[in-house]
């Protein structure tokens, strides 16, 4: 492969970067049409992964250490080999291109400006896995990324890349794109695969059975990011052995990372896993906080993620084992390490803001995110929700009292493990760092609260229930 | 009027709105059963309910909303029942029970958005296409301009974090939306009619 890439002026990557998924998007005489991947070498790799077995794909796939890009960060070749043994069922495959969670815009850029590069890793997987029927599940946001994607998908087949006996091998596939409407709970995969059944997409309840084992019409389901599928792609043309080779030990090849918030220049960035720590990717990449600014608080993986304070020190561990001080900015950017801290690096989306953000309010604003979004299935999550909002709204208003902070986390507390989804945490992780972490904030906006008088409108209308008439 | 005295009501009773001059009322015609088929005969034998959101979608592409006319016919044609259809349209926030105008604004209030001066955005459309900000609510989250026109919409992210505040124009996004480039989309769109 050539390097003498160009890329359109104000789409240059920066030197650190390494782009790999992202090596044709915003490229100079670069589209969407068959021809052109073809031409840059695209679905070479089918035809080389087509002349393996299924197994030696997924045992590649396996060797490389591949992680999924959804969030989780699962290992996806043990993914697939989850679906059950001697398995006499169809076996499906979806692609999660439901890309919600607010912070996160990686994959619209690859459906949008790259859509075969998924179409081709989207086959592969198919091939491991033995699916002949496989879904894109796209969010109905993106409506021109619907259109590309037919299109894309209508090439492929012409061209035999899809549909009977693809490329000679006897392996089937056919490819449907299936819209979703707005709803962020489709993110889940159960919830996502209800959706896809014509169900109302409520989550299903996950362990004892995982979609591997019964998903999609009751049959075995894998359910993988977009990222991933490229990723794997990627694992096909380099070989395992040479993707778990770079980057951080154990969540090894390129991310995708999005910054969005308070810096100067926020984007999408592919680094190798684990090469840069968020104070070079902030600082160096990102160009630094805005003129008179500095970083106050960094949400390093999508809106559910826990918030991290600038100023925290963390305990980091030197080779020989003692402990040393750091700080967030210290901490390497792949998908462990801020784990350890206790957060997540989810799906990539790192949110920044300075100091001249009000914390109260950016919680209100995830709160009325998560109240809107939330499924409606278990109570905790649909009556917890709208508590939190409105609970944070009162404080941002300057009408709570102190108390009301850790009854606030005290909400969150109670969601939190107490739902069928994922989602429960997801809502509850913001609340509960961003109350303890920015605790001094919450209070100065609050005001002790005399218990006898009524506070507002609404109490003292609501005293009169209270006075018992014999009570002059 | 007289209000819908329980839920399933509710749902059955229209709503009106300005927008339905712009649209179609909402027909089936041999067209749309053929597409409606080509859509259900994507999926698997036996699935049709799989069809029930991209019909949706269809009905509502063609006649900007659905109406509650519609539903039965979708229930026919992927093998559900009507209040299946509706327990669906009513879930998700992407599909309309009311008709939007012919130019429909989807303005992100997400986090990333909001920090980039996003939630000032609805407010400055809605005076501009002559909505009362305060009517939007959660239960009645758009807001229709008399002539039928523009319609406007908080919704929640929109994936394109970075490039904040983001607004969705019918299928096109705009992004790092300034109050100017309001003014310019909604001239433009006038112009065009």
């Amino acid at each position: 492969m050539s390097d003498d890439i160009k890329y359109l002026p104000g789409h240059e990557p920066h030197p650190r970067e390494t782009r790999r998924i992202f090596r044709n998007i915003y490229r100079v005489g670069y589209d969407t049409s068959i021809k052109c991947f073809i031409k840059d070498g695209g679905y070479e790799t089918l035809k080389k992964a087509l002349t393996m077995e299924p197994a030696e794909v997924i045992a590649e796939v396996k060797k490389s250490g591949l992680r999924g890009r959804g969030g989780a960060g699962f290992p996806t070749g043990v993914k697939w080999t989850f679906i059950p043994r001697g398995n006499t069922k169809p076996v499906y495959l979806v692609c999660n291109c439901d890309e919600s969670e607010p912070g996160t815009f990686k994959d619209r850029y690859i459906v949008h400006q790259d859509p075969h590069q998924l179409i081709e890793g989207m086959i592969i997987a198919c091939y491991a896995v033995q699916a002949h029927f496989a879904v894109i599940y796209m969010r109905e946001e993106f409506p021109e990324a619907a259109n590309i994607m037919k299109k894309a998908l209508a090439e492929a087949e012409k061209k035999g890349f899809l549909g009977k006996d693809i490329l000679g091998s006897g392996f089937d596939l056919k490819i449907i794109l299936h819209r979703g409407a707005g709803a962020y709970i489709c993110g889940e995969e159960t919830g996502l695969i209800n959706s896809i059944e014509g169900l109302r997409p409520y989550p299903r309840i996950k362990p004892p059975f995982f979609p591997a084992a019964i998903g999609l019409y009751g049959c075995p389901t894998i359910v993988n990011n977009v990222e991933s599928l490229c990723q794997v792609r990627q694992v096909l043309m380099r070989g395992g052995e040479a993707y778990a080779a770079e980057g951080a030990q154990r969540s090894p090849g390129t991310r995708i990372i999005g910054v969005s918030g308070d810096v100067k220049r926020p984007g999408v960035y592919e680094i190798i896993s684990g090469s840069l720590t968020y104070g070079e990717m902030l600082n160096e990449v990102c160009g630094g906080p805005r003129r008179g600014r500095t970083f106050k608080a960094i949400i390093p993986g999508g809106a559910s993620a826990k918030v991290m304070r600038c100023d925290e020190v963390l305990k980091g561990r030197n080779p020989d084992g003692s402990v040393r001080k750091m700080s967030i900015f210290d901490v390497p950017m792949d998908l462990d390490s801020i784990a350890q801290h206790g957060s997540m690096s989810g799906s990539g989306g790192v949110i920044v803001m300075d100091d001249s953000r009000s914390m109260p309010k950016v919680l209100n604003n995830l709160n009325r995110f998560f109240a809107w979004e939330s499924c409606g299935q278990c109570s905790p999550c649909r009556e917890g929700n709208p508590w939190m909002l409105k609970l944070s709204t009162r404080i941002c208003e300057g009408k709570g009292s102190p108390e009301d902070v850790d009854l606030l986390k005290s909400v969150a507390d109670n969601i939190c493990g107490r739902t069928v989804c994922a989602f429960g945490e997801a809502c509850s992780w913001p609340t509960q760092a961003f109350t303890t972490k920015f605790r001094e904030e919450f209070l100065a906006l609050t005001k002790p609260i005399n218990a006898l008088k009524p506070h507002s409108a609404e109490a003292a209308e609501a005293r009169k229930f209270l006075t018992r008439d014999d009570e002059a | 009027m007289s209000e819908p005295t329980n839920a399933i009501d509710a749902i059955t009773t229209p709503i009106p709105s300005p927008g339905e001059q712009h649209f179609p009322k909402f027909e089936v015609t041999p067209k749309l059963v053929k597409e409606a088929q080509e859509l259900v005969d994507q999926y698997p034998e036996g699935k049709e309910q799989s069809a029930v959101l991209p019909i949706i979608h269809l009905v509502q592409e063609r006649f900007g909303y659905v109406c509650p006319e519609a539903m039965p016919w979708i229930a026919e044609m992927c093998k559900s029942t009507p209040i299946h259809v509706a327990g669906i349209v009513t879930f998700y926030p992407g599909i309309h029970r009311s008709c939007p105008g012919k130019y429909h604004f989807r303005v992100c209030r997400g986090i990333a958005c909001a920090l980039s001066d996003g939630e000032a955005l609805v407010p400055y459309i809605c005076e501009k296409i002559g909505v009362d900000p305060a009517a939007l609510t959660d239960e009645e989250p758009m807001g229709v301009s008399p002539d039928g026109l523009f319609s406007v919409e908080a919704v929640e992210c929109l994936a394109n974090c970075g490039f904040g505040p983001n607004m969705l124009v019918n299928d096109t996004l705009y992004s790092q939306v300034t109050p100017k480039i309001v003014d310019k989309v909604i001239a433009d769109l006038k112009k065009q009619k």
